[in-house]
């Protein structure tokens, strides 16, 4: 087989976790994805954010082959999206989603391990339902939880069969603040096994303490893309005096000592000092005009 | 085909849990238990009308009784069909139950084949169950047995795998109700055609046999239950044969040779539409 055209051994690319160009899609006459191109790479965890309407639920239902693109490619671990191989790939918690009242936690993800062909047993049953707060839960039915307690069992539910991307639209939007926490721990947890994770959600506070890159869609195009530090900007300092505040709007971080100890010069006494930094909010709301 | 096993057992298990089973156990002991006291009283009753040697009243009470009997079960197994299947695609669909297990790898035509093997089953168990119980009944009480037991029960089983096939078919396209509304309508359609025919027959009408032949060809259900109930006096001769046929239940068509392989097609044909529709449908 070896001749001497054969090409220098390379180390093996891994394909990213998750891949989409040129993304289109309608919905009859509806344009909700004009042209998206993202990429997540293995072990990353990526903010989708946008306001009502923008794409991303569309963009994620795409990932796990639930609606059909109009135009443009997607891919999952290097298959095509929606391929039974893709769909083997991931995990995924959709937005507006329900389990048979019926099952018990325990039930559901018992019947997701079969589905997903997982071999983890009640051992792994066990794990996912604690992960999210429901060990406790695990006999009881889903129609006697709270949607929040469904919720979780929904991430645990995603987590079956350990994807290597999971898609999550807004999983936490029912979740109490301690829940929330539970799943940011889970995500960064997920994230250091190598587990890439695609969020939607427009709790921006927290997708900017977990995520290492957001992407803002807007009608149906990603309008801006980076880490949250990237979209974030200086906004100055404040310098707190027996007199009140002081602000200097322009000022960097290298000029602290400087300003700070001018203040003091000037007979002040310094309570506290503040370098001040535009949250994601200010950046999102920046960018869509808000 | 696991995965097939795998739906067909969830949708199973729905069944029992939502006591679906109970509940038409119950209503159908309740029907056989009525049905045994009519037929008791209709042989003891038709006894006393005739003694005419060349006329057996016993097969005239007999098959109109089964007859009834087999009409009543087709109707029961059609509501089974209907409900067990009128969600599948888009009922579910709508209220989020069905993406969570078509975005597995078992992917989207599993999650219809184990919903059609759930449904089918259950109803065909349904009507043979049914079905041979009140044979039993018949022959206990009255001492008339059909000329054909099994045709009637493998008709009655084929009509509602059709109709549990046309009900998935349905639902890809349409709500619960919109469903349950076109599958009751065809399912009428079919009875008053069949009903058209029997008429057509006795009056030879042309024109009316042509509407009753060309809707069984494409509503098949009715042709094999019309079949099935042709088999309960398909021996039956002489005047026994005349006053039968004259009957409400005794004018029933034979299906043909061509019957059940074109039976087999229809539902081949129903299951690639409705493959083919779910997978290009946005969820
Ligand atoms: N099944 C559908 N039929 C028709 N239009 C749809 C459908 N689903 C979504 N759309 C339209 O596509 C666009 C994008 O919707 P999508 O659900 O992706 O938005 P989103 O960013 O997830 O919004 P939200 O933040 O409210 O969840 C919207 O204009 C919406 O009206
Ligand atoms: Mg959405």
């Amino acid at each position: 087989m070896s001749g001497p055209a054969e090409p220098l051994p390379t180390l093996p690319r891994v394909p990213p976790a998750f891949a989409c160009q040129g993304l289109e899609k309608r919905y009859g006459g509806k344009l909700a994805l004009g042209g998206v191109d993202l990429r997540v790479e293995p072990g990353e965890l990526i903010g989708l954010l946008g306001p009502n309407g923008a794409g991303k639920s569309t963009l994620t239902k795409i990932a796990c082959g639930l609606v059909r693109a109009g135009a443009g490619s997607a891919e999952v671990g290097g298959a095509p999206a929606g391929s039974a191989e893709a769909r083997a790939a991931i995990g995924y918690l959709a937005e507006l989603f329900r389990f048979p009242d019926w099952l018990t936690a325990d039930e559901l993800v018992r019947l997701h391990q079969r589905l997903a062909e997982s071999d983890g047993g009640a051992k792994e049953r066990a794990e996912l339902l604690s992960l999210v707060g429901l060990e406790d839960a695990a006999d009881v039915r889903v129609g006697a939880m709270s949607k929040g307690m469904q919720q979780r069992l929904g991430i645990a539910q995603a987590l079956v069969g350990a994807p290597s991307l999971l898609l999550l639209d807004e999983p936490t939007s029912a979740l109490d603040p301690i829940g929330r926490r539970v799943v940011r721990d889970l995500l960064r947890e997920l994230r250091s096994r190598g587990v890439a994770v695609l969020l939607n959600s427009h709790l921006l506070s927290e997708v900017e303490l977990v995520c290492d890159r957001v992407a803002i869609l807007s009608a149906g195009l990603i309008v801006a893309e980076g880490a949250p530090s990237d979209l974030t900007r200086p906004r100055g300092l404040e310098v707190e005096t027996e007199t009140g505040v002081r602000s200097y709007p322009d000022a960097t971080r290298e000029e602290v000592p400087e300003i700070v100890a001018g203040v003091v010069g000037s007979g002040a006494s310094v309570y506290g000092v503040r370098l001040l930094e535009s949250t994601l909010e200010d950046a999102y709301l920046e960018v869509l005009g808000g | 085909m696991t995965g097939t096993l795998i739906i067909a057992g969830y949708t199973l298990r729905e069944c029992v849990r939502r006591r679906v089973f109970v509940v038409v156990l119950v209503l159908s002991v309740v029907f056989l238990g009525l049905y045994g006291l009519g037929t008791d009283s209709a042989f003891d009753e038709a006894q006393l009308l005739t003694g005419q040697a060349a006329f057996d009243e016993k097969v005239l009470v007999g098959s109109t009784l089964l007859g009834l009997a087999m009409f009543t079960t087709l109707f029961l197994g059609a509501v089974l069909a209907a409900f067990l299947t009128l969600n599948g695609v888009r009922g579910d669909a709508d209220r989020g139950l069905l993406q969570p297990l078509v975005v597995r790898p078992v992917g989207r035509t599993t999650v219809l084949a184990g919903r059609f093997a759930a449904a089918a089953s259950v109803c065909v168990a349904y009507v043979l169950a049914m079905y041979g119980a009140a044979l039993l009944i018949t022959g206990a009480t009255g001492g008339w047995w059909p000329d054909e037991a099994l045709g009637p029960a493998l008709g009655l089983a084929g009509g509602v795998v059709i109709i549990a096939g046309l009900s998935l078919l349905g639902s890809v396209w349409l709500s619960a109700t919109a469903n349950g509304i076109a599958v009751f309508m065809l399912f009428g359609a079919g009875l008053a055609a069949g009903l058209l025919g029997q008429i057509g027959e006795a009056l030879d009408a042309d024109t009316l046999k042509t509407v009753a032949e060309v809707t069984s060809w494409a509503l098949p259900f009715e042709a094999l239950y019309q079949a099935g109930l042709h088999g309960l006096t398909t021996e039956t001769s002489g005047i026994t044969g005349v006053v039968v046929e004259l009957g409400p239940f005794g004018g029933a068509q034979e299906g043909g040779a061509l019957l059940w392989p074109w039976a087999v097609a229809y539902l081949a044909v129903v299951a690639a539409l409705a493959r083919f529709g779910f997978a290009r449908r946005d969820l």
